[in-house]
């Protein structure tokens, strides 16, 4: 009889860390693929629609960027905590208080045309994004809290946070009661860098991110330090490496490019603060994206610029093909569904054989 | 904000739109092919019931109407902001000449559109901004709610009525307001409880929120929110309920004691005909019950004839103009009088309107 195996590896493969999320793209086209053909689509139609569609001009690969970099430089910023085992799960609610700083300096300033508008926006976007991290950071280091839970509450508090300015102070005083801040001031607006597109100046942000990120990653000593303390804690102390530091470094540097990218969304494609702020699910797309592009900046860019495919994919194959809208949330699970499976190849390897020839291998060994 | 008569506008468009329908047919096959392409943008599921449901009959009403001289694309599930923005501009840059936007929050993003695709109508529902080639349209709701009320008030034995309302914004306070004095109008001692559930569509908060009301003693409620979970929270605890948007007696045989309905076809209809004619201006409509956008839906057996005769006569005086849910004198909580008596709240108010009437407990969230 033949059976398939998992033999463990000596040595964690090197080679599958880097194929293993190119295997889980081919496996969820393969089944994309099926899932069309169920859906009564030709394949190269559907195909077509959804990957080729949505980028064949200016206007949609302007689409493609502005969608891929806020997902980039979340993913960049979680990717520091992650490394050393920090898992901030809540970069949406980080966006989301990023979003609101923003915004709440473009209400302050409202008609001004100071150049600064712009600037302080983004650092009160930062804050607000370290500000929203710091309570995990803060709960775990004093009180042993776990940072997921926390953090992923936060989330849904930063909406109900947001939801309140939009209905109260904030509310556009000529908008005849509805839930929205005014429209912002152009000197609050970030220029456009594309003609005919929505391509706006926050991409600068994240391309400045993913090259200090690559820095950090590459030579920086603390990188080092954090990763150290993630992997073995103990070790860490002996070395003199301070833990606490890691927790602080870790959610913290996810919180601020999260609030960056807030204050990017706000000061970009929104122009007012309004509920649909609160969903727009880019922070925890953002955790796809950092696995997918293994924790590795250039590894993210790639990541987060199929994930913003698969998203505009999903608007084309409706628009097209009348396909349901669900259909990018299938691609984006079954991403996510292969990639965690073919990491089990990074710590094992499969064996093929007979179970009889397979056993008594597995009793020599 | 500034209100054309929705009748008249329906019924010009009518009158030029035979003529003009004679003069395609007589243009011959060449321009016949020429379809007219129409997009809708849903802000949720179609369903089998609600908000976007509605809108989506008025859709078929369309296709009904048109046949093949039309085509039409239906998105749903698109969310406010700036995926509303690239869905508006990706119809408006593939040909289709009207597109309809059915939620408040397309409003910002539709006109950003509308500014770089001049020749394309828009048509937005539930706004307040227009532009040269950006018309608004929306529908007088609390006219149904009034007659609602009357149901509710008539069929209470407890006095207390609920409402699960989604956010405290004018068009759900008109609802309220007329809700209340509807009910008024047949039983003064009623009270209106409001529990807000910060959502437009959340079947477990609004089931909660259902489950609170009656449980605190109300024995009728109604909802301004998209889910059927109100009618099945009455049904299952044998109390009252009225649906709202659609019809919703399947999800409640025994609760479900009306309705108050939207009907967006005819609108369309009007809306596709002015643009087949060239003749497409961007409006601002705000119809009711008598432009028949706003209607009360089948009676539930257990409705007295004596108050179905009363809810009849009280809408033919809404349609007739006799009858204006806010006739003066209007009382807010504080008894501060609102409207004077002899005087109807006028549109420009009632579009602000930021008060409960008397009669409804409880602080208005700020």
């Amino acid at each position: 009889m033949l059976s398939i195996k998992l033999v463990p590896r000596p040595q964690p493969s090197k080679s599958m860390v880097y194929l293993s999320p190119l295997l889980a793209i081919g496996l969820m086209l393969v089944f994309g693929l099926i899932v069309f053909m169920f859906l009564g689509q030709n394949p190269v139609t559907a195909f077509h629609a959804f990957f080729i569609e949505p980028v064949n001009d200016l206007y949609g690969l302007g689409e493609l960027l502005i969608k891929a970099s806020p997902l980039a430089l979340i993913a960049l910023g979680l990717a520091v905590g992650f490394r050393a085992n920090i898992w901030n799960i809540g970069a949406e609610g980080q966006l989301i208080l990023g979003t609101i700083a923003a915004g709440g300096v473009a209400l302050w300033f409202y008609e001004s045309d100071s150049v600064f508008v712009l600037p302080l926006m983004f650092i009160a976007g930062a804050l607000g994004g370290m500000a929203w991290a710091a309570i995990p950071a803060f709960l775990r280091t004093r009180f042993n809290t776990n940072e997921i839970l926390v953090s992923l509450m936060l989330v849904y508090v930063a909406g109900m946070v947001l939801s309140w300015l939009i209905h109260g102070p904030w509310r556009d005083p000529d908008g005849f009661g509805f839930p929205q801040s005014r429209m912002f001031s152009d000197s609050a607006l970030l220029p456009l860098i594309i003609e005919g597109t929505r391509a706006h100046a926050g991409i600068f942000i994240t391309l400045l991110a993913l090259i200090v990120t690559t820095i950090f990653f590459r030579w920086g000593l603390l990188a080092f330090q954090m990763r150290v303390a993630g992997l073995a804690p103990k070790a860490a102390g002996y070395a003199g490496f301070n833990s606490q530091y890691t927790v602080w470094i870790g959610l913290l540097a996810g919180g601020a490019a999260a609030g960056l990218a807030g204050a990017s969304e706000a000061a970009g494609p929104f122009g007012q603060l309004d509920m649909a702020a609160s969903v727009t699910g880019y922070g925890f797309a953002a955790i796809i994206v950092a696995f997918v592009g293994r924790l590795h900046p250039v590894g993210i860019l790639f990541a987060s610029l199929l994930m913003a495919l698969l998203y505009l994919g999903g608007e084309s194959a409706q628009v097209n093909l009348a396909l349901p809208s669900a259909v990018s949330k299938v691609f984006q699970g079954l991403l996510l569904f292969f990639l965690l499976a073919t990491d089990v190849l990074i710590h094992f390897r499969l064996q093929f054989g007979s179970s009889n020839a397979a056993a008594r291998k597995a009793g020599a060994l | 904000m500034k209100h054309t008569s929705v009748t008249g506008r329906i019924k010009g468009l009518l009158g030029t739109s035979l003529l003009a329908g004679a003069l395609a047919l007589a243009a011959g096959s060449a321009q016949a092919e020429d379809k007219l392409k129409i997009g809708f943008i849903y802000v949720s599921p179609i369903g089998d019931a609600g908000w976007t449901f509605q809108h989506d009959t008025g859709r078929k009403e369309l296709e009904a109407a048109f046949g093949d001289k039309i085509e039409i694309k239906v998105l749903d599930t698109i969310p406010e902001g700036p995926e509303a923005e690239r869905v508006t501009r990706e119809l408006a840059s593939s040909g289709h000449q009207i597109i309809f936007g059915t939620s408040f929050g397309y409003m910002n993003p539709m006109l950003k559109v509308a500014k770089t695709f001049p020749k394309v109508h828009f048509e937005h529902a539930t706004g307040y901004k227009t532009a040269k080639n950006l018309g608004n349209y929306n529908a007088r709701f609390y006219e149904g709610r009034y007659l609602a009320g009357i149901v509710a008030g008539a069929m209470t034995k407890s006095n207390k009525l609920g409402y699960v309302a989604a956010f405290p914004i004018p068009e759900v306070l008109q609802g309220i307001n007329a809700y209340t004095r509807g009910a008024q109008s047949v039983n003064p001692d009623i009270e209106v409880n409001v529990v807000w559930v910060n959502s437009w569509f959340d079947p477990g908060r609004e089931r909660e929120a259902a489950d609170t009301l009656l449980d605190q003693g109300a024995d009728v409620v109604t909802h301004h929110t998209d889910s059927t979970a109100p009618v099945i929270a009455a049904e299952e605890k044998g109390k009252y309920a009225i649906a709202y948007h659609s019809d919703m007696s399947k999800y409640g045989a025994k609760a479900h004691l009306t309705s108050v309905t939207h009907h967006w076809g005819d609108y369309y209809k009007a809306i596709v005909q002015s643009a087949l004619d060239g003749q497409w201006a961007a409006g601002s409509v705000w119809g009711g019950m008598k432009e028949g956008m706003v209607n009360i839906g089948a009676m539930n057996e257990a409705v007295p004839a004596d108050v179905v005769a009363k809810v009849e006569a009280a809408k033919a005086a809404i349609i007739d103009g006799s009858l204006h849910p806010f006739a003066g004198p209007v009382v807010d909580q504080e008894g501060k009088e609102i409207v004077a008596a002899g005087a109807n709240m006028s549109d420009a108010d009632m579009s602000k309107m930021g008060f409960y009437v008397r009669g409804v407990n409880g602080k208005l969230p700020k």
